[in-house]
């Protein structure tokens, strides 16, 4: 038979105590030991003056050269490590020239069927007049693509570098140099305004042109990528803002990469293994020739452009 | 012919010493400018007139302002930099 127990007397209880701390309703170390809010943590003017003399007592120990026999034991032992160094390298080096194939003989791999072949038979095969870009975007286009590739890569990894995240840093001269910009300079506002429109046309030129003399993708694009940091230069970067960010580099570098693998895949599962890859090879000295090689040039160019800019913009500012 | 070639190729040996030389960095860059510039006449003269174009732009051009920019950045160019001080 339970009995009723009076709420004071409950309140007495172990099993209440119990259910107390069971639900965390009671602090069980209220009243029991002393408690006080934590001070804020500030350092004393003394103590940062003390700190500040023991690490310039640090500093000038250190960096006393001539009284510090560490320093000055290292220091030996750089100068000795470091042309022993040098001479290995200069020894590996030259033991793996002296393995290299001798000079004009018959059997080595410059004169071996590969390059005859080149000669002769690259121009009905790719119909391109220069044989170099014939070479380069044809018979090794997957060279080319790697190569693009690593340009797209370096950009990648100077924009990790370089970029300055604009919420955490104020604007301030240091970071951005666009507070002084632009300098209307005249002389060169003035050359600029004569210089980058050849500059870029002939850059253009050089891309257009890669399949029939000099030049190719990749020389046209840096010679355009010189032309837009020339105009950058001179006109400041309100100008270019309204042709060139971040987000027209992304789209251009995507987009030309993206065109050259599958046109390039295209003519890798269609044109190897003498399958005809069903592109016409056109007249050769004409622009509209040479099957593909026109289109992965100006994919390249753009890629080579865009690299140029974008490596001065984030060396300049970090940012578009 | 193959005079000028030699002198070039002279040139590109006294720039090269130069630029390990050289203390002033600024003037290096510009030693090594020129190298590049003197390169791109020999792959001329050599018949490969796409590296010519090539080493031009890139060697001549972007990478030596892209030297130039950082030896800005990090300060390194101090003489003008106070020149311009007096100047304002």
């Amino acid at each position: 038979m339970s009995k009723k127990v009076s709420r004071e007397a409950y309140e007495k209880t172990r099993s209440f105590r119990f259910r107390q701390w069971f639900d965390g309703t009671k602090d069980p170390f209220l009243d029991t030991m002393e408690m006080k809010p934590q001070e804020e943590f500030c350092e004393s003017k003394k103590l940062i003056h003390e700190q500040e003399l023991q690490h310039r007592k640090i500093i000038e120990k250190s960096y006393d050269v001539e009284h510090n026999a560490q320093v000055r034991l290292f220091q030996k032992f750089y100068n000795i490590f470091s042309v022993i160094f040098c001479l290995c390298l200069l020894f590996i080096l030259l033991m793996g020239v002296s393995y290299l194939p001798q000079y004009g003989h018959m059997e080595n791999p410059v004169n071996n069927e590969v390059s005859a072949r080149y000669i002769e038979k690259g121009l009905q095969e790719t119909g391109a007049v220069n044989i170099v870009t014939g070479m380069i975007l044809d018979y090794r286009a997957f060279d080319t693509l790697g190569e693009s590739h690593v340009l797209f890569i370096a950009t990648c990894t100077v924009l990790i570098l370089l970029r300055v995240d604009k919420k955490k840093y104020q604007e301030t001269a240091e970071h951005n140099d666009r507070i002084y910009e632009p300098k209307n300079d005249v002389i060169l506002q003035t050359a600029a305004r004569v210089l980058v429109p050849a500059i870029e046309i002939f850059g253009i030129y050089v891309i257009l042109g890669g399949h029939l003399g000099p030049g190719g993708g990749f020389s046209g694009g840096a010679v355009c990528g010189a032309g837009l940091i020339l105009y950058l230069n001179a006109f400041g970067f309100a100008k270019t803002e309204h042709f060139f960010t971040g987000k027209t580099y992304k789209c251009m570098c995507f987009g030309a990469l993206a065109c050259y693998s599958f046109a390039k895949t295209y003519s890798f599962y269609t044109g190897a293994n003498h399958i005809e890859s069903g592109i016409p090879l056109g007249t050769p000295g004409a622009i509209l020739s040479s099957g593909l090689i026109l289109v992965l040039d100006i994919c390249v160019g753009l890629v080579v452009a865009g690299t140029m800019y974008t490596f001065y913009v984030m060396f300049r500012k970090g940012g578009y | 012919m193959e005079i000028f070639l030699n002198i070039l190729l002279g040139f590109l040996v006294v720039c090269a010493l130069a630029v390990s030389v050289s203390k002033n960095l600024l003037n290096s860059i510009l030693v090594y400018m020129s190298f590049s510039l003197v390169m791109s006449v020999i792959w001329i003269l050599l018949e490969s007139p796409d590296l010519a174009i090539t080493e031009a732009a890139v060697g001549a051009g972007v990478t030596s302002i892209l030297f130039i920019i950082t030896l800005k950045k990090i300060h390194a160019i101090v003489k003008e930099k106070d020149e311009e001080e007096r100047n304002e």
